[in-house]
């Protein structure tokens, strides 16, 4: 299920030096078209349909449609990504609507815990710095053939 | 046509890029798990002087097999034993394995698991009452560390809202290495080698997906952790949805590729994945069989997997088959054995597991479990809900079918194919496994994690981010011990006109014919991807045979892949993204050639389900019980391997 970019919602991002599409897509698929200024997915067959940039996009221009080769046309599935969940509406062929909520993280975003002034102190030992820290105890191998 | 012919891509290549040389004590190449767990541990241990510098093709934020989220942790120890931990992933991978490499991930993971938590990643828990909250719910039961209990699919695998997990995951490592020390969308072309010895890693060149500018990197030490590959063999979908594999289509084998190009010896390279999932979605199984308990049936309504004819097929494959959890590839071996003799197709009775589940539960907790089916899809393969909604599937109303994919290299997944790698430097490690820095490569310098190092699957997302961080520690002891400048013997110029050969043959030649793909003086990387597949497909045991080939089919293979690897000289590119996608074939070519040529190595068939040697059918463990590793000299263009005994470490 390739992306693709509604024409009428691209701004392009507003003219930024890069785009929010073009900066996520693991695949190097976003591009944006400098004179109209509107993005598109240059290689819709490599598509992993992985979302990245559906769900980036600040106006909701992306979305994706079901491969040509094995997916019947019809339905749709559109995330809403917030700061504390992800909101799901997944649309069938024939009309059914369900809705999905779940978590996505449990703190603020930008605030995951680095510890940039931890310094470990055996280079010696095999810990790894948050355990020699917590005082872990190293297990070695008892049942051995 | 539009003419006169011009590339196709927005961001042109020119002809004489910039160059841009680096001079740093560690380099990280790849941004996915292990690259995170690096990026995280590594200034923890290296002086305030350091230099580093992680490069990733893509944004870390999203890069690599991580990008779209996941709903599982597959690798938590937890209550359990480690020596347990090492038999279940020995058992699955039919006996052949690094146990000194598993035991020592066994015992560092959960410490990166209990980091995710603290960062923010939603873990499923067990309430007093034994119910399953989510992640945001069961906070209230306190963090793993702290003693909560996870909600276990399996005995080693907990639940998690896993949509934003790489985001997470990614935040911390960035944070920890700092934004000066990370080049993102650089993708590496090659390692480079020390010009005095040829045995030890020196630097490495790549290039800007961004602007034409390519890096010259020298480094004293590296880790090289480009995850595994995907896209060597022809893809079950024929056109537009070629994109949906199960592997992401952006691992290229450059971890492999580039570590054997620089010298490094490659183990258990024969040993490929290809996982049964919901046909042409490649949604995951994992939660149906065990959260839900759902059973597969064959196209005759038979449990073909409990029959008495498949336990005497398991049989034969003793001790592995016949052990409490029958093996991954010996699973799809029964289901190769349905489909051959006409008792397909494999079809996952969803309704009947959750009208079972039905019966002892009220109302809402089925539409929780209904809810937790889709999250299944929805936080790790979007595309496997938007099928079931376009196929007016819901569970609970209709089957669906289950088929194995087309098969894919990796290490650190029901996979153990990878780089030969030294075990910790202790006393229980067998003294041929060690030489002195733990997970280093055979070149002095040169580390990997992750998918990277061979023979000790199953690390999953969680090992994967232990072992990044066992490594950061390596090198920097490495480091150390090896504080002396180095260098290699490669001029600027000579390493431009290598990354950019690409983009000159293109502007040489594109004026030629009137259209720009089809032009007798090169090749495009696009028509190069399908030629590549074509042959491995045919040959090398792709779906189109069933994963079956033989002596003479690999012989004419390997002839196959010479003219190939010849015609790659002649290799344009008109734009930045058109050269990614050409380097990413040619480290694609040398990853599925050592592929090949391990599986034309071990005369036997190992991993029946994954592949077949129809000359060598079954299992010799007289011949081959042991390691097969290889060695590629780039110098000559040949390829040596040979046996590797394997030292049996904890019991049985
Ligand atoms: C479909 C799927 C489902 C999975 N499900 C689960 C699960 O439920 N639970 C679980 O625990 N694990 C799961 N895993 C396993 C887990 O994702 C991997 O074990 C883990 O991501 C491996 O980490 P890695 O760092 O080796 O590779 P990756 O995370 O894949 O990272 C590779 C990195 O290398 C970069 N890269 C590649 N080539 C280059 C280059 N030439 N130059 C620069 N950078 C490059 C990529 O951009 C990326 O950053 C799953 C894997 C897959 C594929
Ligand atoms: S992120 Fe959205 S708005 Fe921005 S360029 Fe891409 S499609 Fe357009
Ligand atoms: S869905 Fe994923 S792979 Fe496809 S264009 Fe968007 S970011 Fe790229």
């Amino acid at each position: 299920m390739p992306s693709f970019v509604i024409a009428e919602k691209c701004d392009g991002c507003k003219g930024g030096d890069k785009t929010a599409c073009m900066y996520i897509c693991p695949n190097d698929l976003m591009v944006l078209e400098p004179n109209e200024m509107k993005a598109y997915n240059q290689e819709p067959d490599a598509c992993w349909e992985c979302f990245s940039c559906v769900k980036i996009c600040p106006s909701q221009a992306i979305e994706v449609r079901g491969y040509s080769d094995f997916v019947p046309m019809g339905s749709s599935v559109v995330p809403m990504l917030g700061t504390e969940d992800i909101m799901w509406t997944c649309k069938f062929r024939n009309g059914v609507v369900k809705r999905f909520k779940f978590p996505i993280r449990t703190t603020p975003e930008g605030e995951a815990n680095a510890y940039l002034d931890l310094k470990g102190k055996d280079l010696d030992s095999a810990l790894l710095s948050t355990e020699e820290a917590d005082g872990y105890v190293f297990p070695v191998p008892t049942e051995l053939v | 046509m539009a003419l006169p012919n011009k590339p196709v891509g927005e961001l042109k290549a020119v002809r004489d890029p910039e160059v841009d040389k680096r001079d740093v004590d560690v380099l990280i190449v790849g941004g996915g798990m292990a690259a995170c767990g690096t990026a995280f541990e590594i200034k923890k241990w290296a002086s305030d002087d350091t230099k580093i510098l992680l490069c990733d093709k893509a944004a870390m934020e999203r890069s690599g097999a991580v990008a779209q989220g996941l709903s599982a942790i597959n690798t938590y120890i937890g209550e359990n034993k480690i020596e347990d931990y090492v038999r279940m992933v020995r058992n699955d991978l039919m006996g052949i394995v690094r146990e000194d490499l598993i035991f020592d991930l066994g015992r560092h993971v959960d410490d990166s698991v209990h980091l995710f938590e603290e960062w923010g990643l939603p873990m499923w828990k067990k309430s007093e009452e034994g119910k399953t909250l989510d992640g945001k719910k069961g906070q209230k039961m306190g963090t793993l560390k702290g003693g909560a209990n996870p909600v276990r699919t399996g005995k080693w695998q907990i639940m998690i809202n896993g949509e934003s997990y790489k985001r997470i995951v990614a935040e911390a490592g960035k944070l920890a290495l700092g934004e000066d020390n990370i080049l993102e969308r650089c993708f590496i072309v090659e390692l480079l080698n020390d010009k005095d010895d040829p045995k030890k890693i020196a630097g490495a060149v790549g290039f800007d997906l961004r602007e034409n500018k390519v890096y010259i990197i020298n480094a004293k030490v590296i880790m090289v952790a480009c995850g595994g590959a995907v896209n060597i063999y022809q893809p079950r979908s024929v056109g537009e949805g070629k994109g949906r594999c199960w592997y992401p289509v952006w691992n290229a084998g450059s971890t492999y590729t580039m570590a054997v190009r620089a010298g490094a010896e490659l183990s258990m390279m024969e040993n490929r994945f290809t996982p049964a999932r919901f046909k042409d979605g490649y949604g995951p199984v994992g939660a149906w069989f065990l959260l839900f308990k759902a059973q597969t049936l064959n196209g005759l309504g038979e449990a073909f997997a409990a029959s008495d004819e498949a336990k005497a097929e398991l049989e034969k494959y003793a001790p592995y088959g016949t052990a409490a959890v029958t093996p991954t590839c010996l699973r799809n071996h029964l289901m190769m054995k349905e489909y051959k003799e006409g008792r397909g197709p494999i079809i996952m009775k969803t309704t009947d597991a959750l009208a079972k589940l039905g019966e002892t539960m009220s109302k809402k907790e089925l539409k929780h479990l209904e809810s937790e089916a889709w999250e299944d899809f929805l936080d790790m393969t979007c595309g496997q809900a938007n099928l079931w909604c376009a196929t007016n599937t819901e569970p609970e109303k209709k089957d669906s079918e289950v088929m194995p994919t087309e098969p894919y290299l990796l290490g650190s997944h029901s996979g153990c194919c990878g780089i030969w790698c030294s075990g910790p430097e202790e006393d229980w490690v067998p003294a041929d496994y060690k030489w002195g820095y733990n997970r280093m490569t055979t070149i002095k310098g040169l580390f990997t994690a992750g998918d990277g190092v061979g023979c000790s699957g199953h690390k999953f997302s969680s090992g994967s981010h232990a072992e990044g961080r066992i490594v950061a520690k390596s090198m920097i002891k490495y480091l150390k011990d090896n504080p002396g400048a180095n260098s290699f013997k490669e001029t600027d110029e000579e390493l431009v006109d290598m990354v950019y050969k690409p983009v000159r043959t293109y502007l040489d030649n594109c004026d030629y014919s009137t259209d720009e793909t089809v032009n007798p003086h090169y090749c495009k990387p696009a028509g190069m991807a399908m030629r590549l597949m074509k042959m491995t497909n045919e040959y090398g045991g792709g779906t189109a045979t069933y994963y079956m080939t033989s002596g003479k089919s690999l012989e004419i293979l390997m002839e196959l892949f010479e003219y190939f690897r010849e015609d790659l000289e002649k290799i344009a590119a008109g734009d930045l993204h058109e050269l990614l996608r050409a380097w990413e074939i040619n480290h694609r070519l040398y990853t599925v050639q050592a592929h090949t040529r391990h599986i034309q190595f071990r005369e036997e068939s190992r991993y029946p389900g994954f592949y077949y040697r129809g000359d060598f059918m079954g299992q010799n463990d007289d011949e081959w019980f042991c390691f097969t590793n290889s060695t590629y000299n780039k110098e000559t263009n040949e390829w040596s391997l040979k046996k590797v005994p394997y030292i049996k470490i904890i019991s049985d």
